[in-house]
């Protein structure tokens, strides 16, 4: 008997290091159908852009698993949970017994239904094989059309460009990173882009992707009629959970498996975390899916502990995102983007620097940062722990806004006792 | 207009040293340091005033303050200070004002007075090995005590009055809430504590929070009467009427108004941002029936608990007017001298009056005792002790302890800058600015003087078993361990001193 | 375990801190060479907030559930055995998440080397270089 985890990434760490900060014993088995040990997804871009080198991806030490009493499976695929027998079983057709199974199995990029998408050189980016692979055709690349201008589309392709190939992102909404930066922020970063010489085609998307007699992509057709040539193509348009498996073996899913405040899924001892659930989301109290890192980590905590036996409560994941393009950094937190009429915005911008902080019944619920960030933690903190803000308001929007501007007696609990 | 005085220190900072760190920019409330647009710091000489903050918080020690005292024509009496003082008042039309004690080149007979020690006949005594007693009681004694025998036991059968114990003859002097930070207060008040000994409030009364303090507290009464209410009272060990002050004798005290905020206000109990004007005399008190009449009005009111001490500088007069106190009723004389310090002083009253507190006590107690009334009064004595020598010298004079101000205030950081009277303490000492005053840490400040005191007692102790003498009462007016050397026969006669050389009697 | 705390009412704001802080992450740890000759410069990891006469330096709390160890998206931040959270500047490829997330605004950025810096609680000494060089004992070093 043992602690399963299907996946093994952030939100498998996360429950690893949890559970075994309560229970030192029972064994853990992490099975993932990709064949590394524990890496850093987001660093594929860097990776690709040559910055970051193959053997400075893992996201922990080489002998975590090993300290950890972990057992990974990797390279091996989970077709089917058992809840019953209380198992799971592989590709292999190999089945495994569980005391308390995790699912972290991550998403899936998602490529809609258009011509030519089985052609050759049309990609996704979301792995490190995906990576390895675009490295290997880069000779052969010259122009490459990125679909989709979200944070994995745009990393693509900066790290394209840093090794030399044309770029041209397309994207169907009227700005980049629409989902999480408004009109303001979103031409910042546009430009930076722009001045760096990647294009960028908004208001618009493919329709059609073309390719030539060997079944490799030569080019693509635009909704506008527009066509562009190219050797590759990447699609990042989105990611959606990868549940289907959870699904078909009875776990209750929505867009994400569905889970309560322990991270428990419908079926008894089956948790779930990180970018496969559809979890509560901390300021709208709602369930949605919220596929970045920190919350991934932190469900997968939750979970491990929860697993272990020891009651945590998950109250709720806040988003955030950080991402710097072309040397501009652009943080977002909250409802950075959000538009209701019971929010008040203050915002101030300079050259390319921008500060924008959103209020709701004089609490911080949303804030975008461009150019200037430095401690933006401190509004990410206001959110998280939603205070009332009167008495600093007037600062909020101040490059230097610190600790001073805080009520004294709150500035003094926070300094002299840790979080 | 341009200002003719001329500056008189020159500040140099080592470029290939400093690392533009603005910290000398920031600790200088005179402004003298400043950083321009591109981050470079400069310095403004005329601004400075040696103070010394700057030079001691630099972490590269890049800087140095140097005397740059201009140079004028050859003329003893048209000296460069005569004449910045003319060139300030010629620009101000005021009354010239300084802080500390007097600086001038008077003697210091201090240093004219030589320790004895023994050697061979009367065997010296190892203070690490043997007890070495400093403990000192400062009160009234009795002319006479009667003692009883109770079972083959003597007990004590006379009333005493009361009695301040000191573990070490050093006393904090009084300098007052108002002119001295909070953070001064309570350096002193626990390092009382710590030390066994006692700290004064002057006449700024007691801040709220050293009430705790109390039983190490000697509380002041003077002519502004500040602060002083019943509560304050019983929270003292000891109450002080202060007639006068060394530093300005004859004249009152004035705390600008710029220093009154709200805690000054509330203990000295006047509205914040009013000057607190202390008259020169008592408007009570013009002759010793009056003063007699105080003393025992303040011995009623705290139920003859407490002793009564009061303060007076030392002037021409000071040995009968010391006979006077002891007769009023006083338990304790306090004799500051010309060179105690001060807050704030006008420049030619501090310089030019009164006279030094080593012919003061030697006056004093020569008096107190031919007039056999010595026992009724202790006497503490101020201005000026530098050291532990300074202090033995003046229990071997006749002192039963001392007063110590400014070299408390220089254990605190004091650079004896004299800006006092500004409230810009760079130091956070003399200053209420708070921004200035978080410059002292009380915990640093309490550490700094029990350090000081302790060190200085080790040092009395050794020299007391040097003289083959086991307790500070042996040396108590015991001037035959002290020789004179280089004073005229006159000094040597007011000192009650022989000279160098000459054998014991 | 071991935390570094300020008292407010006596920081002085001086910046001293910031100075030895500076001078204890550089390459040399000569205070002068440190600031004026080392490229790119070492960066101070505590930070004095300043509103007269209000002052007081923030570093690293090292949080018991430190949210930057969370968030970090490389692995380079970590909590380790005795509970200090220390930074790898090696994996560390300034992504900045730790800036957002810290709610104490700790973790600095370091744009010469895109990389952040972060209080490390100065492993080479007994006490803090900002604890022990404060001149007026507004940073102590103790258990809470
Ligand atoms: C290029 C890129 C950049 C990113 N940058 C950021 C960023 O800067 N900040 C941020 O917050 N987030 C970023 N993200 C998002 C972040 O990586 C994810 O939120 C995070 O990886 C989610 O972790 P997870 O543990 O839930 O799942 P995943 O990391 O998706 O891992 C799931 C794992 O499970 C495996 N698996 C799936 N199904 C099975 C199965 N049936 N059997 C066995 N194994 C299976 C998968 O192969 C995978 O290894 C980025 C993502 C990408 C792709
Ligand atoms: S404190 Fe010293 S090193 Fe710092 S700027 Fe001033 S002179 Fe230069
Ligand atoms: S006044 Fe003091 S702090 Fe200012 S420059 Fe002169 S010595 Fe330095
Ligand atoms: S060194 Fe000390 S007093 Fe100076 S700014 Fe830092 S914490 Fe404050
Ligand atoms: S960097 Fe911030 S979140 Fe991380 S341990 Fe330090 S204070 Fe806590």
């Amino acid at each position: 008997m043992s602690y399963v985890i299907i996946g093994n990434s952030v939100a498998a760490v996360g429950a690893i290091e949890a559970i075994r900060r309560i229970d030192k014993e029972m064994p853990i088995t992490v099975i993932s159908d990709e064949p590394y040990a524990v890496y850093s997804r987001p660093l594929i871009s860097e990776l690709l852009a040559g910055q970051v080198k193959q053997e400075m991806m893992g996201y922990r030490s080489p002998d975590f698993y090993e300290r950890h009493g972990v057992e990974a499976k990797l390279g091996t695929r989970v077709v089917s949970i058992d809840p019953k027998k209380k198992t799971v079983k592989t590709e292999a057709g190999e089945s495994i017994g569980y005391n308390k199974l995790l699912i972290a199995t991550g998403g899936t990029p998602f490529v809609p239904p258009m011509k030519g998408r089985e052609l050759g050189r049309v990609m996704t980016f979301i792995k490190m094989d995906d990576a390895k692979r675009i490295e290997e055709m880069l000779p052969e690349l010259k122009h490459v059309v990125v679909i989709g201008a979200g944070l994995i589309g745009l990393k693509a392709a900066e790290s394209l460009h840093h090794r030399g190939v044309k770029v041209t992102v397309v994207e169907l909404a009227n700005r980049v990173m629409a989902t999480v930066l408004d009109v303001e922020a979103g031409k910042v970063v546009q430009d930076a882009l722009e001045n760096a010489g990647v294009d960028i085609v908004t208001g618009d998307t493919v329709d059609e992707i073309l390719g030539d007699t060997a079944g490799l992509v030569n080019g693509i057709k635009m909704q506008s009629g527009e066509a562009l040539d190219c050797d590759a193509v990447i699609v990042a348009i989105g990611v959606v959970p990868n549940a289907a498996f959870a699904k078909a073996s009875g776990v209750e899913v929505n867009r994400g498996i569905i889970t309560d405040d322990h991270m428990r899924t419908n079926l008894p001892d089956v948790y779930a975390a990180g970018d496969v659930t559809e979890g509560l989301d901390y300021l709208s109290g709602d369930n949605r899916v919220m596929p970045i890192w920190p919350n991934a980590y932190i469900q997968g905590k939750i979970a491990g502990f929860n697993m272990a036996g020891e009651d945590r409560e998950f109250t709720g994941g806040l988003a955030v995102n950080s991402i710097e393009l072309f040397g501009v950094p652009v943080v977002t937190a909250g409802m950075s983007n959000v538009d209701s009429d019971d929010l008040e915005v203050l915002k101030k911008s300079a050259g390319y620097a921008y500060r924008k902080i959103v209020l709701r019944d004089n609490k911080v619920v949303g804030a975008v940062l461009v150019g200037n960030i430095d401690r933006a933690g401190l509004v990410t903190g206001l959110i998280r722990e939603q205070i009332d803000i009167s008495g600093m308001r007037e600062r909020l929007l101040a490059d230097d806004f610190g600790y001073i501007d805080f009520p004294v007696e709150l500035r003094k609990e926070r300094l002299g006792v840790a979080l | 207009m341009k200002t003719y005085q001329l500056p008189e220190v020159k500040i140099e900072r080592d470029k290939d040293r400093c690392i533009d760190c603005q910290v000398c920019v920031r600790q200088c409330a005179f402004e003298a340091h400043i950083v321009d647009e591109d981050g470079e710091v400069y310095s403004e000489d005329e601004k400075c005033v040696a103070c010394q903050r700057c030079v001691s918080l630099c972490p590269t020690n890049a800087l140095t303050i140097k005397d740059n005292k201009p140079f004028v024509k050859d003329n003893a009496n048209w000296t460069a200070e005569t004449q910045k003082y003319i060139w300030k008042q010629a620009e101000t039309g005021g009354v010239l004002l300084t802080g500390m004690g007097n600086p001038k080149p008077y003697p210091i007979y201090w240093d004219h007075m030589l320790l004895n020690a023994s050697q061979v006949t009367n065997p010296s005594i190892d203070p690490l090995r043997e007890p070495m007693e400093l403990r000192t009681y400062l009160g009234s004694k009795p002319d006479k005590i009667d003692i009883k025998m109770v079972d083959g036991e003597p007990v004590l059968n006379t009333k005493l009055a009361p009695q301040l114990m000191v573990k070490t003859p050093i006393l904090f002097s009084a300098m007052s809430f108002g002119a001295v930070s909070y953070s001064v207060c309570e350096g002193l008040a626990r390092a009382s504590k710590e030390l066994g000994t006692f700290w004064n409030t002057g006449e700024g009364g007691l801040p709220q929070n050293l009430y705790e303090y109390g039983p190490n507290t000697i509380v002041q009464v003077a002519s502004g009467r500040f602060g002083v209410h019943s509560e304050y009272l019983d929270a003292a060990a000891a109450i002080e009427i202060k007639i006068g002050q060394g530093a300005k004798p004859g004249i009152g005290g004035h705390l600008p108004g710029e220093k009154v905020g709200a805690e000054v206000s509330r203990t000295r109990m006047i509205p914040v941002g009013s000057d607190a004007i202390s008259p020169a005399p008592h408007h009570d008190i013009y002759s010793i029936e009056d003063l007699s009449q105080l003393i025992f009005s303040l011995k009623e009111a705290t139920e003859y608990t407490k002793p009564i001490s009061v303060k007076i500088s030392a002037v021409h007069n000071v040995a009968a007017i010391a006979s006077g106190i002891a007769r009023a009723g006083a338990d304790i004389i306090a004799i500051d001298g010309f060179r105690g310090g001060t807050g704030a002083a006008p420049t030619m009253i501090r310089d030019n009056v009164g006279i030094p507190i080593e012919l003061a006590i030697a006056a004093v107690d020569t008096r107190l005792r031919d007039e056999a009334i010595r026992n009724r009064v202790s006497v503490i004595a101020a201005g000026g002790f530098r050291n532990s020598a300074d202090v033995i010298k003046a229990i071997a004079l006749g002192a039963d302890a001392v007063y110590l101000g400014t070299a408390a205030l220089v254990a605190m950081g004091c650079h004896v800058c004299q800006m006092c009277y500004t409230g810009k303490c760079n130091w956070g000492i003399a200053t209420q600015d708070p921004y200035l005053e978080k410059r002292l840490n009380p915990d640093v400040a309490a550490e700094r003087l029990f350090n000081l005191v302790r060190g200085w007692s080790h040092e009395i102790a050794e020299m007391l078993g040097g003289m083959g003498l086991n307790a500070i009462e042996s040396l108590r007016g015991n001037r035959l361990h002290l020789r004179s050397i280089g004073l005229s026969t006159e000094e040597m006669d007011i000192l009650g001193l022989q000279a160098a050389g000459s054998p014991m009697a | 375990m071991k935390r570094v705390y300020t008292k407010e009412e006596a920081c002085i704001g001086c910046r001293l801190c910031e100075v030895h802080c500076l001078t204890e992450h550089s390459r040399s740890k000569n205070i002068i060479k440190a600031h004026k000759k080392e490229f790119p410069r070492a960066l101070s990891r505590v930070l004095v907030e300043e509103l007269r006469p209000v002052s007081f330096a923030v570093q690293c709390r090292h949080c018991d559930e430190p949210v930057c160890v969370e968030a970090c998206i490389t692995g380079a931040i970590t909590k380790d055995e005795s509970g200090k959270v220390v930074h790898d500047e090696e994996k560390c490829v300034g992504c900045w998440t730790c800036v957002l997330v810290c709610p104490h605004g700790a973790p600095r950025r370091d744009l010469e080397r895109k990389k952040v810096a972060k209080c490390d609680l100065c492993p080479d000494r007994e006490t803090p270089a900002c604890v022990e060089m404060c001149p007026n004992r507004a940073l102590v070093y103790e258990e809470r």
